[in-house]
């Protein structure tokens, strides 16, 4: 059968598709999503960035693409595998095509794929490196370029995505002022705040804790990110700061994850992570469930989190009893492995910004 | 909270006969429930007055009531059972919810000291009532349709000048939307009001602003008392806001929402259900949202089971009644294992990686002179499933389930050209829209037009498009010249080779030999898992597709598959489920690994727990021979499910894979009419005089030979399908014609009609050299009604000595005679003392069930044991509970056409049936049916 595009794989399998998006090479660690909805938000989470996406509903690109549904301010994947792309679209609002707009910021893509087959074989072998290419079709000529793509363990990407200048979002009047640490934040995450009218001042990564400090802040937030949160001691140090300023910290995924090693607490790299808006999570203080936006391939140590004396354990995924959520003992700081302002996916856990809030408001919680 | 230990017996309610608006998705709720509450170490009692369900099985409750669904049973129940203390009501459509409401009223819960679970009577009074359900969304700031209740004709006038054409009219309390409807002209309300408020039984309509075009959805969802909430499933109609959900074709998972106007959705849904009131289980939720500003208005909440959850059970995997059941008696979802993965939470939400279509079946043919068009008024009797790894190959799928002679959508020659026609038909949606989108195409009428008549999303219409544009790019080549790379893309989108085959104008089977043997495209089979592959699931419940991986492994042990009965309608229903059932339990006792073909999400044959393997998949030829080459099996059942695997037999037998049972040559000669009269002749069995025909010419010469009346019908047809009483000449030549062009090529058999003559008919079971009757109905209509239309009594209540013992032989004769090994249904005229054969049948017939549960005795089982070769009949200790009469009670369903006289004749009309006991036949019941026994007679 005839093909346009090629996708191999790190340990040697093969694909063979048609070409969609940008003609072009482009290598990544290879990861799937089993979302139904929310193509566009995925493909511009800065989170995603190095990665190649795997869809696994049976359709993308139906509903074209809109401006105000990014995540940021252009698609941060390194490519996409699709079962069935749709060139057509019939959303009324929609500015483009998927197609177009794939092609317009070259993201490279491949589609016709049995995506299932990948799937499994993600789940059974791990995450690993992939390159796909619809213009080298040449698997020898692949397989040499796919070594040169980095390993995702100990890569450090949030320098990369993160903004260059600090800016600022929301009512500048707020009483409330909060410094946002951009390690790749999604667009939602500020929105969330600002909704809750929250000023909110963007920082970029390796900003120190000095110059944070001197915005004079009534909070702290630390944003999600792409990476292995192991080669971010500069991001660990900034946090073990503010956590020693008393001020109230909030974290998501990747901020999560430097909550938990600023307090000692190990990270690692999961067999294939969670990637999905239908993870059931479970409040251990209320007791009730939520379902949850998912989106990491590196996780925190459930049994450190437990003999910690410093944190609890305050959530937990209910398929494989991984840490979803931490405090700390004093009650300052919380972060979620999960993302609360979803975007895509399911508003259950959007209580947690309103928690935030109420933190900051009542200081002596 | 986890379960609720005080539960000890519950009581659950099912939903009766099927009529259009409740089918057997009910049974498969009913049984999951019972299963469910069972495993918990429940005792389940049960009452269902529908005999053919597998819920009112033995194997499925502790104790199974067979009674009306009346008040009075339910006393009766709790008199015998007094330690029941929980009554499950949302298990059998509105049916049971009312039944429930009705004893709530009368304070019977209350005095036998009986909790309802997994119900708020306060939701259902919001939901089922219009204003009510209104006033609470305006509370909870979700948007509705403009509107008020009128209780009376001038109120209801009033209404609609305030709010203004088009509108919508909706009685309250009404199944399936019955008397519903539009109105687009002031000049067609007052009938419609009038209808509608008649149709209410508390005399109430909603008149509501039209939203018709809209796009419509669905969404299930699962509750827990703790108020833990996930949806299950989203679901989108392919026919936009005007034509009944029932009526509508469905896609799953949707296929045009992108996530933010999902998330409101599911906002709004979730809202919904917490504001209706404080209950756990299975919710459906219905959304419309306007394709030019994304604007959601709530259309309705239905805090039950109900036929979409049994769809999305089917359509993800995840058992919402089986589930519902259990947080029902106090679990929380947290605290649930996924029943496919059994590694994971139940609390989540299913990611499928496939998309399902289904479409409705419709059977307007039965009921003449039937307004066809949809609307309000659900008027399907059944649905087909059909799953892919696209749209495009699901919605194939689906319509090569259908059986209405066609093998799929398009690419067969019998498209309509008739623009006009095609155009009236966009515009007013009936059974055969979709197709007449394919031949809008096909005949070159634009795209906007097309859109501007269905309303239809662009995204679907786009999919039909390119399917015409696949056709006539295949239609440049043939057999030797088609391209690989094009016959995959054809197979992938859903292409039958018997669509293929007419494309490049050769065989169905060259086509076959050509794609596999040559190229390699084959099928492989993909799992069904609620997960999107992210675990790994447990469960053996398949499709096939065309992908690069097979996930279906053969297994060494030795397997039998039974073939299913495809989609419910008018002849064949629920007791051919019933049936295939019990085929595969009994060859699962015998050690075979069992396999099971279906395509109707409806069904407990297709609950993924019943069969060892489940294919969903269309019974239609090339899907069910590739599962054959695949599993390679001993053999295939097809004498249990209905016509639709009969059919089969002929091409299973040309193949080369044994059938079990009863063999293709004995199946067709009980079909042949003139080698089975000659049959008869041999063994001495009368039969009423009879010929053949395939001509006009050929009819009027025979019909004077045979004499008038004659009973004309076509050779392999399905409940009386054309069959027609005639008095003479000229009747009898318009009526060939009529069949002719209906079916074309096909024999027609005259019958000298036995006028006044009385009806019985026989099951038995046969292996061959014994044969044991399993039971003897005498009907009480006379000769003349379809026997699926008639009251039958088991035993006969009045047939002399003399006639029982010649039917007894007469059965034995032909069982014997026809090499029956399994299941027989013969039928019987009796005239003068003296019994003609009218017709054999060697399989599981509609009896069959409703035999089984009078005697309370597994016969099916036996049969198919039998077949098998594992036993003989001799084998088994039958003992039949024989106490006073058991009657099956035809049920039909004339109130959704309006239009239609409740008139019967050859050809069956009724969708469903009850069963009741009666001690004798001086009961009032049975002197009243008998009385009336004439009164629907057409001639």
């Amino acid at each position: 059968m005839s093909y346009t595009a090629l996708l191999i794989l790190q340990d040697g399998t093969v694909f063979k598709g048609n070409a969609i998006g940008k003609i072009g090479t482009s290598g990544g660690e290879i990861c799937f999503n089993t979302g139904m909805t929310g193509y566009q938000e995925i493909y511009t989470d800065p989170s995603y960035y190095g990665q190649i996406i795997v869809n696994t509903t049976p359709h993308i690109g139906n509903y074209g693409v809109i401006d105000e549904e990014t995540e940021s301010d252009a698609p941060k994947i390194a490519g996409i595998v699709i079962n069935a792309f749709s060139e057509v679209h019939s959303r009324v609002d929609a500015t483009a095509s998927l197609q177009k707009y794939l092609e317009q910021h070259g993201v490279v893509g491949i589609s016709g794929i049995d995506t299932r087959r990948l799937v499994r074989h993600i789940r059974s072998v791990g995450a690993m490196n992939a390159i796909i290419s619809s213009e080298i079709l040449d698997e020898a000529v692949l397989k040499e370029k796919l070594r040169d793509v980095p390993d995702m363990a100990g890569l450090e990407l949030s320098s990369i995505v993160t903004t260059k200048q600090a800016y600022d979002v929301g009512d500048p009047n707020s009483d409330i002022k909060v410094a946002c640490m951009d390690f790749g934040i999604k667009k939602n995450i500020l929105r969330s705040l600002t909704e809750r009218g929250v000023f909110c001042r963007v920082f970029p990564a390796r900003t120190t804790f000095d110059e944070v400090k001197q915005w004079n802040p009534d909070a702290y937030f630390l944003s999600n990110g792409p990476g292995d949160p192991a080669t971010m001691d500069y991001a660990i140090e900034t946090t073990k700061q503010m956590l020693a300023s008393d001020k109230p910290l909030f974290g998501i995924c990747l901020g999560h994850q430097l909550l938990a090693r600023a307090n000692g607490i190990g990270t690692s790299k999961m067999h294939h992570g969670h990637r999905g808006l239908n993870h059931p999570v479970k409040n251990m203080l209320t007791g009730l469930g939520e379902i949850t936006s998912q989106n990491h391939g590196f996780e925190v140590n459930r049994e450190e989190v437990e003999k910690s004396d410093l944190v609890d354990l305050t959530h937990i995924h209910l398929n494989d009893g991984t840490v979803a959520g931490i405090r700390l003992k004093n009650g300052k700081a919380f972060s979620v492995q999960y993302h609360p302002e979803s975007s895509p996916g399911p508003h259950d856990s959007r209580y947690l910004f309103d928690d935030f809030i109420n933190l900051i408001k009542n200081k002596n919680l | 909270m986890p379960k609720d230990k005080s539960i000890k017996h519950v009581l659950i309610i099912g939903s009766g006969p099927i009529v259009i608006g409740q089918a057997c998705e009910f049974d498969y709720a009913g049984s999951q429930a019972a299963r469910s509450l069972r495993e918990e170490g429940i005792i389940v009692t049960l009452i269902n007055s529908n005999p053919a369900t597998i819920m009112t099985d033995p194997v499925m409750a502790d104790n199974v009531y067979l009674l009306p669904l009346e008040k009075k049973s339910i006393i009766q129940i709790l008199k015998d059972h007094p330690d029941i203390d929980c009554v499950l009501p949302t298990m059998g459509g509105q049916t049971a919810l009312n039944l429930a409401i009705d004893c709530h009223n009368a304070g019977v819960w209350d005095k036998f000291g009986v909790r309802m679970i997994g119900v708020d009577i306060d939701a259902i009074e919001t939901a089922e009532n219009r204003e009510k359900f209104k006033a609470l969304m305006e509370e909870l700031g979700v948007s509705v349709c403009i509107g008020e209740t009128a209780t009376s004709f001038l109120q209801g006038k009033e209404i609609a000048q305030r709010i203004g054409f088009p509108l919508v009219i909706r009685p309250s309390y009404t199944l399936g939307g019955t008397g519903g409807g539009f109105v687009e002209k002031a000049e067609d309300f007052e009938l419609a009001l009038k209808s509608g408020l008649e149709a209410s039984p508390t005399h109430e309509v909603l008149i509501e602003q039209s939203i018709l075009g809209w796009k419509e959805y669905e969404l299930e969802i699962l509750r827990d008392t703790k108020g833990n909430m996930i949806v299950i499933c989203s679901i989108e109609n392919f026919d936009p806001m005007g034509v009944h959900t029932g009526d509508s074709i469905t896609v799953a998972p949707a296929m045009t929402l992108p996530d933010t106007v999902y998330q409101r959705m599911r906002n709004l849904a979730i809202k919904m259900m917490a504001g209706i009131g404080n209950f756990a289980g299975g919710c459906n939720v219905q959304f419309s949202v306007s394709p030019d500003n994304e604007t959601i208005i709530g259309i309705e909440i239905n805090p039950r089971v109900s036929r979409s959850s049994a769809l999305a059970s089917k359509a993800t995997g995840y058992p919402i009644a089986k589930v519902s059941a259990k947080l029902a008696i106090g679990y929380n979802l947290d605290e649930l294992q996924n029943q496919i993965t059994k590694t994971t939470s139940a609390f989540f939400e299913p990611a499928i990686d496939y998309v399902i279509v289904k479409i409705p079946r419709w059977n307007f043919d039965k009921f003449k002179g039937s307004d066809r068009r949809l609307g309000l008024s659900m008027k399907s009797v059944g649905e087909v499933m059909g799953i892919g790894r696209n749209f495009q190959e699901a919605l194939q799928k689906a319509c090569q389930s259908l059986e209405i002679k066609r093998n799929g959508l398009g690419a067969d020659g019998k498209e309509l050209k008739d623009q006009d026609k095609i155009l009236y038909s966009l515009a007013n949606p009936s059974w055969n829209r979709l197709f007449h989108i394919y031949d809008a195409f096909k005949l070159g009428i634009s795209f906007r037009t097309i859109q501007d008549l269905t309303k239809i999303d662009k995204w679907f219409l786009k999919q039909i498009e390119e399917l015409v544009h696949l056709d006539e790019e295949m239609a440049e080549y043939d057999l030797d010249t088609m391209p690989a790379d094009l016959m995959k893309k054809a197979k992938e989108k859903g292409y039958a080779d018997r669509q293929i085959a007419h494309l490049l104008g050769c065989l169905e089977s060259e086509v076959f030999n050509k794609r596999r043997e040559e190229m390699g495209i084959k099928r492989i089979y993909k799992l069904v898992d609620t997960c999107a592959a992210e675990f790994e699931a447990q469960t053996p419940y398949y499709y096939s597709s065309f992908g690069d991986e097979n996930e279906s492994i053969r297994t060494d042990k030795k397997k039998i598959i039974v073939l299913g009965s495809g989609p419910n309608r008018v002849g064949q229903g629920i007791e051919f489920d019933y049936s295939c059932v019990h085929g595969i339990l009994a060859a699962k006792e015998c050690g075979y690994e069992t396999i099971m073909i279906n395509c109707n999400p409806e069904t407990v044959s297709t609950d993924f727990d019943i069969a060892d393997k489940l294919y969903f998949e269309p019974v239609f030829w090339e899907h069910i021979y590739e599962i054959i080459l695949h599993e390679r099996p001993e053999g295939v059942i097809v004498q249990l499910g209905g016509q639709t695997a009969l059919k089969l037999a002929e091409k299973l037998e040309k193949y080369g894979i044994k059938i079990i049972g009863t063999s293709f040559e004995a199946l067709d000669l009980a079909e042949d009419r003139g080698r089975f009269s000659a049959l008869l002749k041999e063994n001495d069995i009368p039969y009423p005089e009879f010929g053949s025909i395939e001509t006009t010419d050929e009819a009027l010469e025979m019909c004077k030979t045979i004499g008038f009346p004659l009973l004309v019908r076509p050779s392999y047809v399905l409940g009386g399908q054309s069959m027609k009483i005639v008095i003479n000449e000229k009747e009898l030549e318009e009526h060939v014609v009529d069949v002719l062009k209906d079916i074309p090529g096909n024999k027609i058999l005259l019958d000298h009609f036995l006028e006044g003559a009385i009806e019985a008919e026989a099951d038995a079971i046969c292996d061959g050299e014994n044969v044991y009757i399993i039971g003897i109905m005498q009907h009480i209509e006379p000769a003349g009604i379809h026997s699926g239309d008639s009251y039958a009594v088991l035993p006969p209540y009045n047939l002399g000595d003399l006639v029982i013992r010649q039917i007894e032989t007469y059965t034995k004769k032909i069982a014997l005679a026809l090499r029956t090994v399994g299941l027989i249904n013969i039928q019987f005229a009796i005239k003068n003392d003296k019994v003609y054969i009218i017709e054999a049948n060697p399989r599981a017939s509609r009896t069959v069930p409703f035999i089984c549960k009078a005697y309370q005795e597994p016969y099916v089982n036996y049969a198919v044991k039998v077949m098998l070769g594992e036993n003989k009949v001799t084998d088994f200790n039958f003992n039949p509970v024989k106490k006073g009469y058991a009657i099956k009670v035809p049920v039909f369903s004339f109130h959704k056409f309006p239009n239609v006289n409740k008139e019967l004749g050859p050809e069956m009309k009724s969708t469903g049936e009850s069963i009741y006991f009666i001690d004798d036949i001086m009961d009032d019941y049975f002197l009243k049916i008998y009385s009336e026994r004439n009164l629907y007679l057409s001639r």
